[in-house]
């Protein structure tokens, strides 16, 4: 499904975020990466889904090589993508419905079944009875609940996540990870990248950890491993 | 596109006009600004076009012919004129014609020439006409050459000084219309630019659900026409109402046979019409321009 090949990225700043990384994630499969701040997390999981392009080697999702796809391909890969952020981003002037939807509309899908659709998956994440609900008005973790609903409304095969519980208290956290082992469990790619030990420690997954861009250990019912 | 998608981006266009009403002014303000110079530089240089175009029809050379000439020479004379290769037509008018020209022109004091109707002084005269007016002077000359030829006329210098200014006040009337669009599109791109901060998250989540930046750019196409569209009512209507009151008191002032406006019905229209046109255009072309960086990968 994912598949990188002695990966390099750097910045045009200079600074060097990944240095050789090769790996092979298959479909279906639940990856923790974790790692230091700095430790380029982050550039890893970008490169999945174009937000960055690798300055060299290859990245190939579905056997397609993304860094020599055109820019007007670009959308239709996001499509069968679902990202979720620490920070949610979620519209604040549209409500918890109207925020799902965009992901549809955007995408020019017919109305009808956009309808369908958020409400089946605002039923999914629990939040069916708060879709009218702006942002403002919900808590973090039922915005994130929001934003994961955002994510997987186009039933996309992987869904990548950025630290999704860093800015969520210990409760709610848990209350995340559930929603997306049920989205593993329909056979979705699921890569999260993450700082909490608890979590790997207690849902144990495969764990990819980084340091100074590149990948340092890969076990399958990892550990978390180190002191942050 | 599909309907709902048309719809949308009217709907979202409108909306960010409405919500940004400052900014709308602004932008709609260089519009208006910028299109009532154009169509002041337009109507000057499309009229000035239109008094060259009338002098080149008009211009001609009169070439007349030697008191004594015999009809067959006269006719020869005709034959060799029509062998030049820059004469586009060419006509014969007696010393009969010439005097009933002379005494129609004349109008009141004309009648005193009807005397010479019984003795005419006045030369047969051959016509010319070429295909460019920058001909008229080696025509003339080479006309002039023939010995039964007396002498030749045309409006030399006057109309080549005409024609050259012309020329340039055409080029620097081009050159000023495309500064003027250039500022405009860059001062409605650079306004747009300010609400778009705003707008900057709602285009990223766009992006990553994999919308296409045609879907995208839908929403600004739409705010860029209407900007157009509303710039170009003011200019619009003082065109209309200004070229005629213009068109009602020049025109009959100036009494040259070639100096003659572009008649109000259908220049105004036409004008109008440009007007609309390129409002739309400039307006498109800014509100596009502006979400360009957000639209990079």
């Amino acid at each position: 499904m994912i598949e990188m090949k002695n990966v390099h990225k750097v910045y045009d700043n200079g600074v060097t975020a990944l240095s050789g990384i090769s790996t092979k994630i298959e479909a279906g499969e639940f990856v923790y990466v974790v790692g230091q701040s700095g430790a380029g997390k982050s550039s890893f999981i970008k490169l999945m889904y174009h937000e960055e392009v690798p300055t060299d080697g290859k990245v190939n999702i579905n056997h397609i090589d993304i860094g020599k796809m055109k820019k007007r391909q670009v959308p239709y890969l996001r499509r069968n993508i679902g990202v979720i952020y620490q920070d949610f981003k979620l519209l604040p002037k549209l409500t918890a419905y109207e925020n799902v939807a965009f992901a549809l509309e955007v995408i020019e899908e017919n109305p009808r079944k956009i309808r369908r659709r958020v409400m089946d998956v605002l039923d999914k994440v629990g939040l069916k009875h708060k879709a009218r609900f702006i942002p403002a008005q919900l808590s973090g973790g039922e915005q994130q609940r929001v934003a994961i609903a955002r994510a997987i409304v186009n039933n996309p095969k992987i869904v990548i996540a950025d630290e999704p519980t860093g800015n969520l208290d210990p409760d709610t956290s848990w209350e995340i990870m559930r929603i997306f082992e049920e989205v593993n469990d329909t056979g979705t790619t699921l890569i999260m990248a993450t700082h909490s030990r608890e979590i790997v420690n207690s849902i144990r997954k495969r764990v990819i950890a980084m340091e100074n861009g590149q990948i340092v250990r890969d076990e399958h019912r990892g550990e978390y491993g180190y002191e942050d | 596109m599909k309907i709902s998608t048309l719809s949308r981006h009217m709907r979202e266009g409108a909306k960010n006009l409405i919500r940004n009403s400052w900014m709308t002014v602004a932008a709609v303000g260089a519009v208006t600004t910028t299109l009532v110079l154009v169509a002041a530089f337009l109507i000057l240089m499309l009229n000035l076009n239109q008094i060259a175009e009338n002098i080149e029809a008009d211009a001609e050379i009169r070439a007349f012919i030697q008191l004594n000439t015999n009809d067959e020479d006269i006719d020869a004379v005709g034959q060799k004129i029509e062998s030049i290769n820059q004469v586009s037509s060419y006509e014969f008018s007696s010393k009969e014609d010439e005097l009933d020209n002379l005494i129609e022109d004349l109008g009141d004091e004309g009648e005193a020439y009807e005397l010479f109707e019984q003795d005419n002084p006045l030369n047969h005269v051959y016509i010319v006409q070429t295909e460019e007016a920058e001909d008229l002077a080696p025509v003339a000359a080479e006309i002039e050459q023939f010995s039964e030829i007396e002498s030749v006329e045309y409006g030399s210098e006057t109309v080549e000084r005409l024609l050259q200014f012309n020329e340039y006040a055409r080029y620097v009337g081009i050159g000023f219309i495309a500064a003027l669009l250039l500022t405009a599109i860059f001062l409605i791109s650079n306004t747009i630019k300010m609400t778009i901060t705003a707008r900057s998250d709602e285009i990223g989540i766009m992006r990553l659900v994999g919308a296409k930046n045609s879907f995208i750019r839908g929403p600004f196409f739409v705010e860029g026409l209407l900007t157009g569209v509303i710039g170009s009512i003011i200019p619009i209507t003082i065109v209309l109402t200004g070229y005629h009151f213009l068109y009602v008191n020049l025109n009959d002032r100036l009494n040259f046979q070639f100096i003659e406006l572009l008649p109000w019905n259908p220049f105004a229209w036409q004008l109008s019409l440009m007007l609309l046109g390129i409002g739309a255009f400039i307006g498109i072309w800014g509100s596009v321009m502006s979400v360009r960086k957000f639209l990079r990968v």
